[in-house]
Parts: C-alpha cells; sequence; structure tokens
C-alpha cells in the first residue's frame, strides 16, 4: 500500500495549484463581492484542458483518472470555492452521465465540445418539492411523435444560465413496482436555446457566491427523441450514480476548502502578536492547528481513495459518500476554527477565511446532505 | 521547421537561497525549476510550432533527476526530449558545457536553436553564444521579440535604452528573455502524455567532434577560489532629529568609527 502519489499526480498537482495562485487566488474576493461569475476564468481553464480531464483523448480530453480531476477541484477550492465547483458540476453532473450512459452518437456529439470547455455542462434534478425525496419529481416528459416534451421546472441548478448542455430528470410515466404505482424517472440531454426551455431567478447565496445558481423552466420545451440519455425508465439510477461520482468532487471542493483556511491560518498565527508572542507560540493555537491538519489530512485519504476506486472502475458509492460526508464537515469545522484563530480579523471580509466558511457550509447540503451520505453509507453495511 | 530547446534545471530562489557549510549551492534542500529564460525560449517555439507546425526538441545537461524538467517542457508541448548526463560531464563551467550541447546537437538536424539567455543560478550568458561559436552558426542574443520571414529570423536584440532589429539565416541560434513572451501551462493530459513518453539519453559517446580535455570539471577553464553568502545588514539604527541636529548627530557616528 502507496500514500504517495504518483509522480505524474505530483506534477499535475503543481500545474493545478500555480494556476490556482496566479489565475484564480487574485479574483476569488472580488467573484464572492460582487457575484460574479468568473467567465474569464472558465475560458483560461478550458484552454489548459482543466474541462476535460477524465474524459479520454478520442473524445477530446486529457484522458487522465477520476483522481487528477479530484486534485484539480482541491486545488481550485482553496483560493475560491466558487471556480471549483463550476469545474465539479460541469465535470461530474454534465459529462460523466454522457460518458457513462451516452449513445456512441450522443458522445460524439456531446463530449468533445464539453471537455474542450468551448460548452460548459450543468445537471438538473432537484425541484422545489423534490431535493433529497428524489422521486417527488414533478418535471414531466411525455413523448410525441419524434420528440420529448417537457414541462416542470428544476431549482438550484449550479452554472444555470451559462452552461450549454443540461442533464434533466423527468417523470416519463408510472409504473408498478412490488405493488407499488410509482413514477418512471428517466434522463434526457437538453440544450441551451431550445424553445421552451429559459431561465428564472438567479439565487442569492450564502457562499459560493459567483457560482451562478438559476432555475430552470421547461414549458412546452421539445427536444429530439434521441436525446433521452440511457434506457427510459432508469432516470433514476442514472441519477443517483451520477451524484455518487459528483460526490466525489464535492468532496475533493470541501478538502480544498479545509486545506485553503488551513493554508491561511498557519501563515496568520506566525505573523500575529498579541501579549508580546506569536500567536503561534500558544499551546491553544498549536492544538487548534493540530486538530486541523490532522482532519484534513484524512479527509485528504477519503476523497483520494474513492476517486481511485472510481477509476478502477468498481462499485464506489460508499467511498464516495464516506469522501463527501468526512470532507464537508472537516470544511466547516476547519473553517470555523480558522475564523477563530484570525479572532476579529477573521469576521472582516478582505481577510479571506470568513468566504471559506460560507462557502464550507453548502458542501454538507448540495449533491446530497450529510445525512443522505450517512443514509447511503449506512444502507450499504446492513445490505 | 526544426528547433533546438536547450534547457536547464535550476534552483528556485523565490523562498530564498540555502547554501551548503562549504559555500555552494545547497541544490537538494531547494525546489528545482525550469530556468525562467530558457521558459521563454521554450514557449516561442512552441509557438512557431502552433503557428507553422514545427517540431520541437528539447535538451538538457545534467543529472539523471534533471529528466523532471524535460518532462515539463513535453508536458507544454515540446516533442522530444534529450538528458545528456555522464558521470564525466560534472562540474562543467559554460565552456565546457557548451562544448557538451555543441557535441549533442551535431547528431540533430534543426533550424532554429534557442537557449535562455542566462540560468538564474549562475548568471553568465555564456552558453548559448558559445554553442553558436562551437557549431559556427549566427546568434542574436537578447532576443525580446521573434519573428519568422522565409529562411530567415527576425529579431528585436534588447539593449539598455532602446533595441536592435537583427536579421539572421537559419540555421541560427538566439537567446531569449524572459520578457519575450507569457510561457503556457502545462496540460494535465499533456502531463500523462509526457511521463509516457521516451526521453533519449546521451552519454560521453555520443559527443561529436568533441575533446575529453574539453569535458566536465578538467575541461572548464573556470575555478571557483571561494563562494559566500552574503553577509547580512544588521537592522540599523533609527532617529527622528531635526537637520541640523542630524548634521551632528552624523558627524558624531562618523568620529566614532574613525571615518572621519
Amino acid at each position: 500500500m502507496d500514500f504517495n502519489l504518483s509522480n505524474k499526480h505530483e506534477m499535475a498537482r503543481t500545474l493545478f495549484k500555480d494556476f490556482a495562485e496566479t489565475e484564480v487566488k487574485p479574483l476569488a474576493e472580488e467573484v464572492d463581492e460582487t457575484e460574479t461569475f468568473p467567465e474569464e476564468t472558465v475560458k483560461k481553464m478550458a484552454k489548459y484542458g482543466f474541462l476535460g480531464i477524465p474524459v479520454p483523448k478520442e473524445y477530446g480530453g486529457q484522458g487522465c483518472d477520476p483522481l487528477t480531476y479530484a486534485i484539480c477541484v482541491e486545488e481550485l477550492a482553496k483560493v475560491c470555492a466558487t471556480t471549483a465547483v463550476i469545474v465539479s458540476a460541469h465535470t461530474s453532473l454534465c459529462i460523466d452521465p454522457i460518458m457513462t450512459y451516452g449513445t456512441k452518437e450522443q458522445k460524439e456529439k456531446y463530449l468533445p465540445p464539453l471537455a474542450k470547455g468551448e460548452k460548459l455542462g450543468a445537471f438538473g434534478l432537484t425541484e422545489p418539492g423534490a431535493g433529497t425525496d428524489a422521486q417527488g419529481q414533478q418535471t414531466k416528459a411525455v413523448l410525441d411523435g419524434d420528440e420529448w416534451v417537457l414541462n416542470g421546472s428544476k431549482v438550484f441548478i449550479t452554472n444555470g444560465k451559462y452552461a450549454d448542455v443540461y442533464i434533466v430528470i423527468a417523470v416519463t410515466g408510472m409504473v408498478e413496482k412490488k405493488g407499488r404505482t410509482m413514477k418512471e424517472i428517466s434522463a434526457f440531454i437538453v440544450e441551451k436555446g431550445t424553445p421552451g426551455f429559459s431561465f428564472g431567478t438567479k439565487e442569492k447565496k450564502m457562499g459560493i457566491r459567483g457560482s451562478a445558481t438559476y432555475e430552470l423552466i421547461f414549458t412546452d420545451c421539445r427536444i429530439p427523441k434521441e436525446n433521452l440519455l440511457g434506457q427510459k425508465g432508469k432516470g433514476f439510477g442514472i441519477a443517483m450514480h451520477t451524484l455518487d461520482g459528483g460526490r466525489i468532487g464535492i468532496a475533493a471542493q470541501a478538502l480544498g476548502i479545509a486545506g485553503g483556511a488551513l493554508n491561511t491560518t498557519v501563515e496568520y498565527v506566525k505573523e500575529r502578536k498579541q501579549f508580546g508572542r506569536t500567536i503561534s507560540q500558544f499551546q491553544n493555537t498549536q492544538f487548534q492547528l493540530a486538530d486541523m491538519a490532522t482532519r484534513v489530512q484524512a479527509a485528504q485519504l477519503l476523497v483520494y481513495r474513492a476517486a481511485v476506486a472510481k477509476g478502477n472502475g468498481g462499485h464506489f458509492s460508499t467511498e464516495a459518500s464516506m469522501a463527501k460526508l468526512y470532507a464537508a464537515e472537516t470544511a466547516m469545522e476547519v473553517t470555523t476554527k480558522a475564523v477563530q484563530l484570525h479572532g476579529g480579523y477573521g469576521y472582516i471580509r478582505e481577510y479571506g477565511v470568513e468566504r471559506m466558511m460560507r462557502d464550507a457550509k453548502i458542501t454538507e447540503i448540495y449533491e446530497g446532505t450529510s445525512e443522505v451520505q450517512r443514509m447511503v453509507i449506512a444502507a450499504n453495511l446492513l445490505k | 521547421m526544426k528547433i533546438i530547446v536547450c534547457i536547464k534545471q535550476v534552483p528556485d530562489t523565490k523562498g530564498g537561497v540555502q547554501f551548503n557549510p562549504d559555500g555552494t549551492l545547497n541544490r537538494g534542500a531547494m525546489l528545482a525549476i525550469m530556468n525562467p529564460d530558457d521558459k521563454a525560449g521554450l514557449e516561442a517555439a512552441l509557438r512557431l510550432k502552433d503557428q507553422y507546425g514545427a517540431e520541437v526538441t528539447v535538451i538538457t545537461m545534467g543529472l539523471p533527476k534533471a529528466k523532471d524538467v524535460l518532462v515539463e517542457a513535453m508536458a507544454m508541448g515540446a516533442d522530444k526530449s534529450i538528458l545528456v548526463t555522464d558521470r564525466m560531464l560534472g562540474g562543467a563551467d559554460t565552456w565546457a558545457t557548451s562544448t557538451t550541447l555543441a557535441g549533442a546537437i551535431r547528431n540533430l538536424e534543426y533550424d532554429l536553436i534557442i537557449t535562455g539567455r542566462q540560468a538564474i543560478d549562475g548568471d553568465t550568458a555564456q552558453v548559448g553564444p558559445q554553442i553558436s561559436e562551437h557549431l559556427h552558426i549566427p546568434v542574436i542574443s537578447y532576443t525580446q521579440k521573434l519573428e519568422i520571414d522565409g529562411d530567415y529570423v527576425i529579431a528585436q536584440r534588447q539593449y539598455e535604452d532602446r533595441y536592435h532589429i537583427v536579421k539572421a539565416k537559419m540555421p541560427c541560434l538566439i537567446t531569449a528573455l524572459a520578457e519575450l513572451n507569457e510561457p503556457r501551462y502545462m496540460t494535465p493530459g499533456g502531463i500523462f502524455a509526457a511521463y509516457d513518453a521516451e526521453i533519449t539519453e546521451f552519454n560521453r559517446q555520443h559527443l561529436i567532434d568533441v575533446d575529453d580535455a574539453d569535458l566536465g570539471l578538467k575541461g572548464s577553464p573556470t575555478k571557483i577560489a571561494k563562494a559566500s553568502d552574503k553577509v547580512r545588514k544588521g537592522a540599523g539604527e533609527q532617529v527622528n532629529l531635526d537637520p541640523e541636529a542630524s548634521v551632528g548627530y552624523i558627524l558624531e557616528k562618523l568620529k566614532e568609527k574613525h571615518v572621519i
């Protein structure tokens, strides 16, 4: 068992870190303050292949593995959680289901522009009445000749409005299952610009404020029959499997937020003086830092293990849920401690750690709350 | 067009310089990076490749660890890489280094050779021009802008308060300034491909038209008598006095130190 990254992964980290420090960090405060989607950064990331890391080269991607992708999200999140989630939602929630469930034609049509970052991706599952309870879907898709007609809405959609390609989950009928009538759920690929597909309000959020979170509205939106993703009626499984992968991205984001807050705090406590000494010389500071660093390290091992498990092609649902649960709670705990160790300055926006604390909270909520992760982990234990 | 870019792995001086007790650089304690001027030279080559479809070969001389810098160059887009390494090449000064690199380059076809102006660990700016002398080709040093016109290179050569526009027929050599461009990043896929790519290794026997007496420490006319770190100045003493009192204070101090 080797806990060291390979040389190629280490070099990839050097690249992501260098890019994050040079291109992303200088904009992070402004992106948060003005709630601006960092379009220029997305273009730069596209240029260097960051939007197609785990996509095979034959589809215009970088041909790397999920671990490299996780390291990318982690390094971006160390300086800007907004930028990290743009990559995560695009890669895990849009590209991944097309790679996994798409037909040859769908892959050939959608993967190259997505992997090259010429187009951005998003994923629509959540509805006003269907968050954790994904069976509560109301959005309907009805086959009419050679077209599916979509009606309904999706909320809290990351990369909304800026994305060009959306994976949309909708109800396509009712089925009998184990003596109960249940909704038949299917997945679709919907392109921006399709008549009947519009955007509602942009959400005002506590954190990741540069990330565009929009409502998607479908009103008699007609999409070609061939835009059904995977088999009809398999949408729920597709959504759940997609979220399993997405959780690795969010876990990596949480890990990065925690790591970034730890780094910032280590630098700060060496500078800040109280009672004639730097606060790093106080045992309380040292103990807090030790706990923070230990949690970050443990979270990193879980995240990397989940990413490697996905790359190996086997089951990774439990690993992904454990990684997300632990990394998200680590992000919250570490950023809270970071603010505390910064004292009054930690509460001031220009110091950055309060942004990290606000950004951390969402990682305990989206792509499955911490409670859902516990349900998944327990369900797999008790099978 | 075939372009050769000479690159060097140097210690990263950003985080401060570390010395061994004997005054030589403690390279092991410092991160190694691609020399900045060389990186600009590589970027210039890659832009020519993007524009004209050139083949870019990077070459470095050093310990096997120097492969890292070749991998980085290939991850940025270089096509081939060569490591020139041999125990007898160690301790080379600029003369022995340029002799070695020229001996290696004689194995290759090229239209243009690009080197960095100078390396941040030696600051001599001699290796590039010396290679051109060994190979009997023209050199344009201190290049801050570069164009290709048919068989010619047109370069802006930087001077302190002006620049010269110099035209040279290829094959020729240019030395690049970091100001020449903003080097691109690697790509993740480029990194993976670079680690799978083959790195050609040259040793002494591959060097053409080279005399052993011109190689390594023995072939280096430069002898370092002594190397030492700069002695740090003390924090000094700050006084706030009116101009007249200041003059008196300074005179007093100068007398105290027997300067006047």
